[in-house]
């Protein structure tokens, strides 16, 4: 099982964990809720967690905890620009639906 | 699918719930809106990768245009084209006329009110202008972070009164903005270095924007800021260096003719060039052409532009002095200097800067950038993405407010640089026997005469029951919220009638209430002791005539006929010199009057004994 991120997308995580001087890599989760079940849920860390697992890609510690892995597991993080906006995107093979917006999920 | 952004650990938003928000900083010569994303405060760019967006706001037939686009047709539409608004903001015509005798538009309304300016769409306000350059940025912001934004920190200058902070809060609201708070520049700046670099001690913010200078100084310990002080001048800034360049062309070009709009703003738009050439050139060319045609062509050297500039620079390093008084340092004890604003890149401020407070200015942060980048760090946690911080911030009243007491007198009930939100309770009495109801006026600003400070309300506080002067006890009682607006009440305590005002004029610039709170600027305030001292024995010699004229009234029978009337023509004489400009020539005559009356009062008080005796048996008393 294996979470992994794109060229464009570490660089970004990189600068910005250097930029908040303080964190030691990306969480990745989903939780329950939104429009279509599942959302993703991207966050600085700071402490592991006890089910936590740690991938590392281009430089980046990935943080994944067991159930959300399930859900994410193939998934590639990729950062894009869509006109003046940017931000990050889930490539995440295990979807089967998502809501009309793209920022919640069914598997 | 949605872009999505990282959040602090456990801060991750629901679907369709992000919390968006932005920092704008309107400035007078150019607006920017920051935002934090991932973690990290930028500002926004354009289509065009540009961040910052001139204030300038053109009014075409039938559309609005913002920014670059409206500033490259000033020359063309000069009078249709507002540039720098923000001077505008909660002045009166008056008021903006003497200072900008050459603006090129056309003012509406009369000459103690708000000025409107004439525009093909119509008359605007300054409060409208500034709504047409939010929603701008409004619109930027959106457009860059995919959703409606959930809230706004606009920044302020320090000096800001309240008229002029509502004003701003209006023109949000007209943009269709919600303002999570208003925010004094310097602080916003203080917030950007104070996180970025995590810096503790003493630092001054030296704040030279295009139309406003604020010195703060600012204690920033442990993420905590507090304000220690604040000054500046609300009508200082880089076009006053562009001003004294223009002054210097027509000199040297000999244009003693009245110049049409366009060469005016031709003449302006030089200058600022020549400023900006001089921040790293030794001299630069200046050229144009007037509407005859005839090509004007002039050197200005750097030497030439420091001799212009010395004066004005001078001015901010005397505010600098007084708000190290004020929060009682010396600039020794400062630890930083930031620089914020364009116009700190004139290479004789920093040079002035550096000699004041003995050590080099920080500028690690683009000078023009800083005060947005802070504020958007302030709306990300206002928001709520950071419900965890620690940051704390206090901030201050910029001017003393207070009341008018009898003799024009300004009475003081919350000083300046009191931090804020804060409430203050003073009590005040009658001045006259039986009186009923008392007029409250509420002012701001830091000298001794009403007549010099800022007028920001009247209301009146009526059912006072009637009592002898001086016995009735009227709370006053100033509140100052976390945005700095203010509401006043009154209350009589034995019955506890009571009457308030809130002073919060609002956008409609119609309502009387706003009008009459705009009618004079404030200059910068000196304590004018003589004024005051006149003043004080004007009352003094009210209070001695009314007193003294009520009791020869009364007992004017005790007195023989000679007395009596050297007692009358020597009042005559006190009221004709209180109309007269002489507090020494007053105190003399009250206390010749004192003198020649203490046997009246002696004949008086022998009378009352013999009254309350009358009919009484010794062993009563």
């Amino acid at each position: 099982m294996a979470v992994t991120l794109t060229e464009t997308a570490a660089d970004r995580v990189r600068h910005f964990l250097l930029n908040r001087g303080k964190g030691i890599g990306l969480r990745l989760g989903v939780k329950t809720s939104g429009c279509s079940g599942m959302a993703y849920i991207i966050e600085f860390v700071d402490e592991l967690n006890a089910d936590d697992q740690v991938f590392e890609d281009k430089d980046v510690k990935v943080i994944v905890d067991a159930k959300s892995l399930l859900y994410l597991d193939g998934t590639e993080l990729d950062f894009a620009k869509e006109g003046l906006n940017e931000g990050f995107k889930f490539n995440n093979p295990n979807v089967k639906d998502e809501c009309g917006c793209g920022e919640s999920f069914h598997v | 699918m949605a872009l999505l952004q990282i959040s602090e650990p456990g801060q991750t938003a629901a679907p369709h719930q992000r919390k968006l928000a932005v920092g704008i900083d309107l400035g007078t010569t150019n607006s920017l809106v920051a935002t934090v994303r991932s973690g990290e405060a930028l500002p926004l760019a354009d289509q065009n990768g540009i961040k910052m967006l001139p204030s300038v706001v053109q009014y075409q037939q039938d559309n609005i245009v913002v920014g670059y686009n409206a500033l490259e047709q000033a020359e063309a539409d000069p009078e249709n084209t507002i540039i720098s608004v923000k001077r505008f903001m909660g002045r009166s015509l008056d008021d903006v006329l003497t200072t900008y005798p050459e603006l090129p538009y056309q003012f509406e309304g009369d000459s103690a009110n708000l000025s409107r300016i004439k525009t093909r769409q119509g008359n605007k306000s300054p409060i409208e202008v500034s709504a047409d350059i939010l929603s701008a940025l409004k619109q930027r912001a959106e457009h860059s972070l995919g959703d409606e934004l959930q809230g706004v920190v606009i920044t302020v200058p320090a000096y800001f009164d309240d008229a002029q902070r509502q004003g701003t809060k209006d023109a949000a609201r007209i943009a269709g903005l919600k303002v999570l708070r208003l925010l004094n520049e310097p602080t916003a700046a203080a917030i950007a270095y104070g996180l970025d670099s995590k810096q503790e001690g003493e630092i001054a913010v030296y704040d030279l924007g295009g139309g406003t200078f604020d010195i703060s100084i600012l204690k920033l310990e442990k993420g905590v800021f507090e304000v220690l002080s604040t000054g500046g001048d609300s009508a200082l800034g880089g076009d006053d260096f562009d001003q004294a360049i223009v002054n210097w062309i027509k000199v040297q070009a000999e244009l003693n003719q009245v110049l049409s709009s366009r060469e005016r703003r031709v003449l302006k738009e030089q200058a600022k060039k020549a400023k900006e050439a001089l921040s790293d050139a030794d001299s630069t060319q200046i050229q144009f052409k007037l509407d005859n045609q005839t090509q004007i062509e002039l050197t200005l050297s750097l030497a030439e532009f420091n001799q212009m500039a010395l004066p004005l620079v001078q001015k901010t390093i005397i505010a600098c002095r007084r708000a190290l008084k004020d929060a009682q340092l010396k600039a020794g004890e400062i630890k930083d200097v930031v620089l914020v604003g364009g116009s700190t890149r004139v290479p004789l401020v920093r040079e002035k800067v550096a000699e004041f407070f003995g050590q080099q200015p920080l500028s690690s942060i683009n000078p023009d950038e800083v005060v947005a980048v802070g504020a958007s760090i302030q709306a990300d946690i206002l928001v709520g993405n950071k419900p965890d911080s620690d940051m704390v911030l206090l901030d201050v009243t910029p001017l003393s407010l207070g009341i008018e007491t009898m003799g024009g007198l300004t009475e003081k009930i919350i000083s300046r640089n009191t931090t804020i939100p804060v409430a203050k309770a003073q009590e005040f009495t009658t001045f006259k026997d039986g009186q009923t109801a008392m007029a409250i006026h509420v002012v701001q600003g830091e000298r001794e005469l009403v007549k010099d400070c800022r007028s920001l309300a009247r209301f009146e506080l009526r059912d006072i029951p009637p009592m002898a002067a001086g016995a009735a006890h009227i709370r006053v009682t100033f509140q100052v919220d976390a945005d700095g607006l203010l509401s006043v009440t009154a209350m009589e305590k034995s019955t506890g009638v009571q009457a308030s005002i809130q002073v919060k004029p609002s956008y409609g610039l119609e309502e009387e209430e706003i009008l009459s709170m705009l009618k004079s600027s404030i200059d910068n305030a000196q304590e004018d002791v003589e004024a005051r001292r006149f003043a004080e024995q004007t009352v003094e010699a009210a209070r001695m005539i009314e007193s003294l004229g009520n009791a020869l009234k009364a007992d004017g029978h005790l007195l023989d006929e000679k007395s009596r009337q050297t007692l009358s023509n020597e009042l005559e004489v006190l009221h004709q010199l209180t109309l007269q400009n002489d507090a020494e020539a007053i105190k003399k005559q009250i206390e010749k009057i004192d003198q020649l009356s203490q046997d009246f009062a002696a004949l008086r008080m022998d009378q009352s004994i013999k009254l309350a005796l009358k009919g009484q048996q010794v062993d009563e008393i």
